[in-house]
């Protein structure tokens, strides 16, 4: 059962400080979550955010159980990590292909996490992993100390998609061609890879470990059902998540539902209609 | 006046040779074709030449002659470009990334040269259109231009008219063609089609299992293996 509220108590919300923390921290991660969206989707490396965000719920297992304040000490250097070893050796010859890689390492840690966080003494274990998993109300507890991390990692995720916006299209589009003329893809790939386990990790708290890669995925697409030059693309990306987001979030508040889903739930209704625009747009002009 | 002097070189992966004893030399002006059948080590060879891979022995020099040092690479076509969103404009652009260092955005000058590039290739029109949208011979000029941007005066080709139809082909090949005599822009271009070969090259590298061979097109002509590739033509080559 859905409890309605009438708008004069939804209103009522804004008067505490953590509903303006969480409305802050989610349109950071909106911005953060759709920039790199793009390069993910077109690089086809659309599951990656799958994968490390399982990895960081892992991660975030050890920490529960370690009884940690701070998670973030943990899942970040994890998902970092994890990212590195993902993005930085596809490219070579392994004894495992990338996909069954990820495949791999995703319910590993899924698992894993599962298991670890059974050997911790809480006394509300399926809470705990569900907030985990879907992110259920943790994004209206952040403390001063949770928005600071959020804004600080969300500066440096936006400095760098801006400094290196054109290399990042050149390594999207072609990256031999970048390679042989010589930018240092390498470089960039790592750089890739940890910006987006830095994502990952603070979208954690807005829409749960199972859910980020919604976030990072339905933006980019969404923009490119409609739009045809990559800047716009990008621009696009990053209206359309942002307004999901707020939208998911205020309909979460008024509704009592679930934000992270509800939040995805928003960025479906845009793909479908950007898609049928697109669909539009494109019978026009023929 | 040479650009890249090739001796002895072996090519291959993982200290497995693919290909052995190439030696060849590219001059200024010079339309050097590449050619052998598939998995003779044209593309190892290709590879060498940018830098995206070492030889397995043998040295290769790059003159001071070459602009930057950056050959202008026209690679095959990957999927994930074909539906990729970008405006022709965004991806000519590009090119220029090697030379911009860690500065973050074009300078006018590099701007300019862009455009100027486009105009070159008739298709300056189609400046503000998606890559995607285009057909497969205006693609090829798009990244024909962005190889232009990132060298000034030398071309490596992968097989740029693979999967075009024949008027697009020709239109391609007259194309680089004109950037070779009008512009003095040395082209060394892989190919499959012997015709063209024979057609337009200056220069032949022949890569062959064990050995190469390397000459004028004259001196192709004559030699063994030359009588033999241009006498079975393109299906002696595909097979």
């Amino acid at each position: 059962m859905l409890a309605v509220m009438s708008f004069s108590e939804f209103l009522q919300f804004f008067e505490y400080p953590f509903v303006w923390y969480a409305i802050i921290v989610s349109i950071l991660i909106a911005v953060c979550s759709s920039l790199l969206g793009v390069t993910l989707v077109l690089k086809r490396l659309s599951f990656i955010g799958d994968g490390l965000s399982h990895v960081a719920f892992g991660a975030m297992a050890v920490a529960a159980v370690a009884g940690l304040t701070n998670e973030t000490y943990i899942t970040l250097p994890v998902t970092v990590l994890a990212a590195v070893l993902l993005l930085c050796t596809s490219g070579r010859k392994a004894k495992v292909g990338g996909d069954a890689a990820l495949a791999m390492i995703s319910v590993s840690a899924l698992a894993l996490g599962y298991l670890i966080y059974n050997l911790s003494q809480s006394s509300n274990l399926t809470g705990d992993v569900c907030a985990t998993l879907f992110g259920a109300t943790s994004i209206l507890t952040l403390t001063q100390f949770d928005l600071w991390l959020c804004v600080a990692m969300s500066v440096i995720v936006i400095v760098l998609f801006v400094l290196f916006y054109n290399k990042l299209f050149a390594i999207t589009f072609d990256e031999t061609f970048a390679k042989a003329t010589g930018v240092k893809t390498g470089m960039y790939n790592l750089l890739i890879a940890v910006v987006i386990a830095i994502i990952i990790v603070i979208a954690m708290n807005l829409v749960g470990s199972l859910l980020i890669s919604a976030l990072v995925i339905f933006p980019a697409l969404s923009a490119m059902r409609i739009f045809k030059s990559f800047l716009r693309v990008v621009i696009c990306a990053v209206i359309v998540s942002v307004v999901c987001t707020l939208c998911g979030m205020l309909f979460s508040l008024w509704l009592g539902t679930p934000t992270g889903s509800t939040i995805v739930a928003a960025d479906i209704v845009a793909f479908c209609a950007f898609s049928l625009c697109g669909f539009l747009l494109r019978r026009r002009a023929k | 006046m040479e650009l890249i002097t090739c001796t002895d070189l072996t090519l291959g992966y993982e200290g497995k040779p693919v290909a052995e004893h190439v030696s060849f030399t590219v001059s200024e002006g010079d339309y050097l074709c590449i050619v052998g059948e598939n998995g003779s080590g044209k593309s190892t060879l290709v590879k060498t030449l940018l830098g995206l891979q070492q030889p397995i022995s043998g040295k290769i020099e790059k003159s001071g002659a070459l602009t930057g040092g950056v050959i202008g690479y026209l690679p095959q076509q990957t999927p994930v470009q074909r539906d990729f969103p970008a405006t022709v404009e965004e991806i000519v652009r590009s090119g220029f990334l090697a030379k911009s260092g860690l500065r973050p955005f074009y300078s006018h000058a590099e701007r300019q040269r862009a455009a100027e590039q486009m105009e070159r290739l008739g298709i300056a029109g189609l400046r503000k259109r998606c890559y995607r949208e285009l057909s497969g011979g205006q693609q090829q000029r798009v990244l024909l231009a962005r190889a232009l941007c990132a060298t000034g005066n030398l071309l490596l080709l992968d097989e740029p008219v693979a999967g075009l139809d024949p008027k697009v082909t020709q239109e391609m090949y007259d194309l680089i063609l004109r950037l070779n005599r009008e512009d003095g822009i040395t082209i060394i271009m892989v190919s499959h089609d012997i015709a063209a070969v024979l057609a337009y090259a200056s220069h032949v590298l022949h890569v062959l299992h064990g050995s190469a061979f390397f000459g004028t097109i004259g001196e192709y002509r004559e030699s063994e293996i030359g009588k033999l590739f241009s006498a079975g033509g393109v299906q002696c080559l595909q097979s």
